[in-house]
């Protein structure tokens, strides 16, 4: 038992070991880089520290207290227009980096949101949310960012129906399957 | 400062939900510590290819992508560098002022912005293991292709 459990672990980090090698043999060959890369890397790994708790924190909270029922009620296929739109506000009321969302729509997905929302969920979150916005009127302009915003909102709902219509039925329930089994 | 304002949500709620359940609470949170698990193998791969892309591509690096080419190629460019790093907006954005404010063109700080929001190349690892590798590929292929036509169309705005 025991052995077998070492064994998956080793194999889910399989990777890690292999890009921890590549990294250091980077570092070697090319010195130049050095310095960039390490003091980068502790950068990206204090900035992930930061930021990732309160999102877990949240989505482990969203999974406890968040009936099934009641998602599929407010972001289910059959929610009308208010499926989109709360997807919509909660991405664009989100924080941190994109990939933040990913396993905050996993759970969205466990409890029952339609894939399109989800879609509509993760394009707010990355491109969206208002107080990057707020920033990006300040740094570039209110022309350049509300014009980014129009364009990117028409974006964001026409790859949502994109992938939908790209991504074979089943791959969407095997992935529906797959986020059930999560706990 | 929208890391301060996602710390005050979430302590919020754990407050709230503290008070109201305590074992439901726990439950809460020792599913987050999972989840967090269940990623860290793809996080820490992606922390490495950051890590590395950053180290190659530094701001004078993509300011001289930005900042060079003109028309098609150009904007191409500034797109490929936006899908490839990963920065927070704090600190593109002023990095997009001043480089537009040197005379770069709107359309290629459009696409460049447009790509670092929507397309993550070194998330990827990430994004497929919950959408998979198929799902993830769309994804980002689309909002690649996306990001031109948003900065053709910003660029144009910004024109007027």
């Amino acid at each position: 038992m025991g052995g077998i459990a070492v064994n998956k672990t080793l194999k889910r980090y399989s990777g890690v070991l292999i890009v921890a090698i590549a990294f250091v043999a980077f570092v070697l060959v090319f010195p130049v880089w050095r310095d960039k890369a390490l003091s980068s890397i502790v950068f990206q790994a204090k900035t992930m520290l930061f930021v990732i708790p309160p999102i877990f924190i949240l989505l482990g909270l969203l999974d406890v207290w968040v009936p099934r029922q009641r998602m599929i009620k407010y972001m289910g296929a059959g929610a009308g227009v208010k499926g989109p739109l709360l997807a919509f506000l909660l991405g664009s009321f989100a924080a941190g980096p994109l990939y933040g969302a990913f396993p905050f729509a996993a759970i969205l997905m466990k409890k029952g949101a339609s894939f399109m929302n989800i879609m509509i969920f993760i394009g707010a979150w990355s491109t969206t949310k208002i107080p990057m916005l707020l920033f990006e009127i300040a740094a570039l302009g209110p022309r350049f960012a509300l014009s980014r915003l129009a364009i990117d909102i028409a974006g964001i709902i026409i790859i949502g129906f994109a992938i939908k219509a790209m991504l074979p039925k089943k791959e969407i329930e095997r992935l529906y399957a797959e986020a059930a089994l999560t706990d | 400062m929208d890391t301060v304002m996602l710390y005050l949500i979430a302590g919020a709620a754990l407050a709230v939900s503290l008070v109201k359940d305590r074992s439901k609470t726990l439950m809460a949170l020792k599913k987050a510590v999972k989840a967090l698990e269940g990623i860290l193998p793809q996080f820490l791969v992606v922390l490495a290819l950051v890590a590395v892309t950053l180290a190659v591509l530094n701001t004078e690096t993509i300011s001289l992508f930005l900042g060079s080419g003109s028309g098609f190629w150009g904007v191409l460019a500034a797109s490929l560098v936006g899908a490839i790093t990963l920065i927070p907006g704090f600190v593109a954005f002023p990095a997009a002022a001043a480089l537009l404010a040197g005379g770069a063109g709107a359309t290629q700080i459009a696409a460049f912005v447009s790509s670092l929001m929507m397309v993550g190349i070194v998330t990827l690892p990430m994004e497929m293991k919950y959408f998979g590798k198929r799902a993830a590929i769309i994804r980002n292929a689309l909002a690649f292709l996306f990001s031109l036509v948003a900065a053709v169309f910003v660029g144009w705005v910004v024109s007027l």
